[in-house]
């Protein structure tokens, strides 16, 4: 395992998709390399910060014309 | 940085977030079934509970608001009109997510033309190597206040090339798996994974930037 290596399978072990083997050279090579590290940790946070700050909303205008278009093709299933 | 043994074992964890019991709803097929049968209201609760959802969805593919509540509409009157072609073997919720995903990036692509070309992104691994790398110290994103992370996760995500920003949408927002994700964009699961992996590098290489400049001050 080496740098170049890890960083090909950084996504697949942080969301726990490698087997054992493959977990355990990651893992071990882990250990040595601080800059590997914090590239693993940096990147399980980004998820996180991502995943934690969507705030989309649905503006009710945009809803109320999606009901009155749905209600329209209720009433004129062939329109 | 200096992690024990167990604390490393933990980076590595199926995300809770992707359960698919968080999206759907005991009842839900039921309500496919009643919708089926013609039952309007029964569809209608089912638009209900996922409009926020795919109106995001909408919003992170297109990043245009106008072009979202289009492919959000669209979206739902086909998943009608088209509600016998379901097959009940799968999520409706991907089902419905497949098509609205298609619908936004049919916009982004009449929109956006330029940023998508006739073959398959290049995905090379000559720039995946992070370069520079420095710890972001303990909590680093509770040192922006949270409009302001709002603004910076916008940029950010906005200059993702769209064919990475959209399967990371459908993965790590949307929390489809891989297999669904595939499906949902008709493509292999080794595409995915590796556009994937190229949107998260990105990201976080994006992030670092604002990590580092408000860790110096």
């Amino acid at each position: 395992m080496n740098c170049r290596h890890l960083i090909l399978e950084v996504s697949n072990y942080i969301d726990g998709e490698v087997d054992a083997a493959l977990r355990q050279e990651i893992e071990e090579h882990l250990k040595d390399c601080p800059d590997c590290m914090v590239v693993v940790i940096q990147m399980k946070l980004t998820v996180e910060i991502f995943c934690d700050n969507q705030v989309v909303e649905l503006p009710q205008d945009v809803r109320s014309r999606l009901h009155e278009a749905l209600q329209r093709r209720i009433r004129n299933p062939g329109s | 940085m200096d992690l024990g043994a167990s604390n490393i074992a933990a980076l590595s964890a199926p995300n809770p977030h992707r359960l698919s019991s968080k999206v759907v709803r005991e009842d839900e097929p039921v309500l496919v079934a009643a919708a089926k049968s013609g039952d309007a209201a029964a569809f209608e609760e089912l638009v209900n509970r996922y409009e926020r959802k795919i109106f995001r969805l909408t919003m992170n593919i297109t990043r245009n608001r106008e072009d979202a509540e289009d492919a959000m509409q669209d979206a739902f009157m086909k998943a009608y009109s088209h509600l016998n072609n379901f097959q009940e073997d799968s999520r409706f919720y991907t089902w419905l997510v497949r098509i609205a995903a298609n619908e936004a990036l049919m916009r982004l692509r009449k929109r956006r033309p330029n940023q998508f070309s006739l073959d398959e992104p290049v995905e090379g691994e000559d720039d995946l190597m992070p370069r520079e790398i420095q710890d972001w110290g303990p909590s680093p994103e509770q040192r922006f206040a949270q409009s302001e992370m709002h603004k910076i996760l916008d940029q950010v995500i906005d200059q993702l090339d769209p064919d990475f920003r959209t399967v990371f949408v459908l993965r790590d927002i949307e929390e489809l798996s891989t297999e669904e994700t595939a499906a949902a964009l008709g493509i292999s699961v080794p595409a995915v994974k590796s556009r994937l992996l190229r949107a998260r590098l990105k990201l976080r290489q994006k992030l670092d930037r604002y990590m580092r400049d408000r860790k110096a001050n």
